[in-house]
């Protein structure tokens, strides 16, 4: 049994610091997408929106280029001594916000579309300025979405299987999250310990699920 | 309190803007025109909401000329959307503490309990926007504006996205406002009940441009844009003398006394008179043996042809101008003529409470 801890507790940093990194990173990104209209944006939408169908093989193969020795990754990792970020935690944690990215992204952008000028504007004329307006306005109305962008993004994370391995190389108490210990598990024929994680993993999925649609439905406008 | 200067042009949407105008610190100046000639993309200009080239100050502070251009959270305006709208993820109090922290330090227009109380919205504090009535936001949007310590009114359409009990309700307090604060006002209607119950002032406004302004009364009886219409009508200011033992008020108007049925606030009111030009009769001879009570000795100052069947003759009364549509045949038999003295019988006359 101890040794179910050490993925699990992997996975769950990994899947709140991914989390944490997409919400700074993926609302000012959606934000972009929603409000403003500039040249190249729909590209960027397509970026971003990229990892829904590409094979996350294909991704980690390419982040894996990327983070190792010969990539900037390594040459990152060299400021402070590393050779590469590939099969490190900091390299799980690049490759994990670029393959969620667009489950952040999405929601978060339809939220801020959603909200319309209107509210801005009405705010803009109470003289609240830029920054004013998206924290004590934008953000609160769009809070729904940034559930929607955070649940899901950790779900995901937590979820994920070729990218990590890609990246990550499976190394027991380093990289090895819980997705991949389950794939060790079954291929070892440790079916109990399979089953664990199996039976774990959808009661997680559940609750993931239920809470989410609760909060979406409290947040609901007019909701008291 | 400054006046606000506007000169402004630009292209929106199909067709261009050009319009220059100022308006005045206290009352109500209204920007009048049909839908789609231009009236909102100036009010969403002034505001700084929208971009159209030219210049923009109000008094001393210039907020928008040539190489200058202050965004609308740095001009002191107080905007009123069409639909009341209210934060809906904060419940009215803290809509009214939203504006009220972001207000200048030591603006002294109105208080948090004033301005709760004046829009009587004490019972509505608690409550989410999504569970109020149209008439309830709007009033809640008042407040709000007003605590945000404006120097300028910007109302555009505030009363168009109301139903008729909405309107009768939130229109006294519009009419309250004028009363209580001496900013320049500037309200964007398409109406002219609207029109003739609350603007001092007129800018009429055709496709983008500037076709006529003035006082209430002389843009009604002056500008074509509104003579031709079917419901034409002059408005008058006039105070409430008293009232008789069988149920009419008196009103005194240009020097004459009106009769109107019912009573209508107290004596020493002021109030809004309105005789629309169908409602008005004329006989070169005073009238007897009729149910007519007003009967108005005036001089005709115009006679203008409307159509091919009737005539709109512009009267004066003891300085003031109203006007009566008549048949084309009428005035040619009674020879209806500029310098003519008549009678006026006034059939129909309404009243809008608590305006001077």
């Amino acid at each position: 049994m101890t040794d179910l801890a050490p993925p699990v507790l992997l996975t769950l940093a990994l899947a709140t610091t991914t989390t944490l990194l997409l919400l700074v990173i993926g609302v000012p990104i959606a934000w972009g997408l929603s409000r403003w209209r500039w040249a190249g944006r729909e590209a960027v939408a397509a970026i971003v929106a990229l990892p829904l169908v590409l094979p996350p093989t294909v991704l980690g193969f390419y982040l894996l280029l990327l983070l190792g020795p010969n990539g900037p990754g390594g040459a990152l990792a060299g400021l402070w001594g590393g050779r590469t970020l590939a099969f490190s935690f900091p390299g799980l944690v690049i490759g994990s916000v670029v393959y969620s990215l667009p489950f952040m992204v999405q929601p978060v952008r339809n939220a801020f579309e959603a909200i319309g000028d209107r509210p801005l504007e009405v705010a803009a004329t109470l003289r609240a300025g830029p920054w004013d307006r998206f924290f004590s306005v934008a953000l609160p109305l769009a809070r729904g979405g940034l559930i929607s962008g955070a649940v899901l993004s950790f779900a995901h994370t937590v979820g994920e299987f070729g990218v990590v391995l890609m990246i990550g190389g499976n190394i027991p108490g380093r990289t090895q999250v819980l997705s991949l210990a389950m794939y060790d598990y079954v291929e070892s024929l440790d079916w109990g310990k399979a089953h664990l994680v199996a039976l774990g993993m959808v009661g997680f999925s559940f609750i993931v699920i239920a809470a989410t649609m609760l909060v979406e439905r409290r947040l609901r406008p007019g909701a008291a | 309190m400054s006046a606000l200067a506007v000169r402004l042009a630009g292209r929106r949407g199909g067709f261009s803007l050009e319009a220059a105008f100022e308006v005045p610190a206290g009352g109500v100046t209204a920007l009048f025109g049909p839908s789609g000639s231009g009236k909102t993309s100036l009010l969403r200009a002034i505001a700084g909401l929208d971009r159209l080239a030219g210049r923009c100050a109000l008094g001393e502070a210039v907020w928008q000329d040539e190489g200058r251009f202050l965004p609308p959270h740095r001009r002191a305006v107080g905007y009123v959307f069409q639909e009341a709208s209210l934060f809906a993820h904060l419940d009215v109090r803290q809509n009214l503490v939203f504006a009220e922290r972001r207000a200048p330090a030591g603006g002294a227009l109105i208080g948090f309990e004033e301005a709760v109380a004046m829009f009587g919205i004490a019972p509505l504090l608690g409550r989410r926007p999504g569970g109020l009535s149209g008439g309830e936001r709007q009033r809640v949007a008042l407040a709000r504006v007003l605590l945000s310590q404006p120097e300028v009114l910007l109302l555009d359409e505030p009363l168009s996205a109301l139903d008729q009990p909405a309107r009768d309700e939130i229109l006294p307090y519009f009419e309250m406002l004028k009363h209580r604060v001496a900013l320049p006002v500037l309200l964007v209607t398409h109406d002219l009940a609207d029109l003739e119950r609350l603007a001092d002032r007129v800018v009429v406004l055709e496709a983008g441009r500037v076709v006529g302004s003035g006082a209430l009364n002389d843009v009604l009886v002056g500008e074509s844009a509104l003579t031709r219409r079917r419901d034409a009508a002059a408005v008058l200011p006039g105070r409430i003398r008293g009232f008789t033992a069988d149920g009419l008020s008196e009103i005194a108007v240009a020097g004459e006394v009106l009769l109107v049925a019912g009573r209508a606030g107290q004596a020493g009111d002021a109030v809004r008179v309105r005789i629309a030009a169908r409602d008005v009769s004329l006989a070169v001879e005073r009238p007897s043996q009729t149910t007519i009570l007003n009967i108005l000795r005036a001089e005709i100052a115009a006679v203008a042809p409307i159509g091919e069947a009737e005539v709109l003759v512009t009267l004066t009364l003891g300085g003031e101008r109203l006007m009566a549509r008549v048949t084309r045949r009428s005035a040619h038999e009674l020879a209806l003529a500029p310098g003519r003295e008549v009678f006026a019988q006034v059939k129909s006359v309404s009243l809008a409470a608590g305006s001077g």
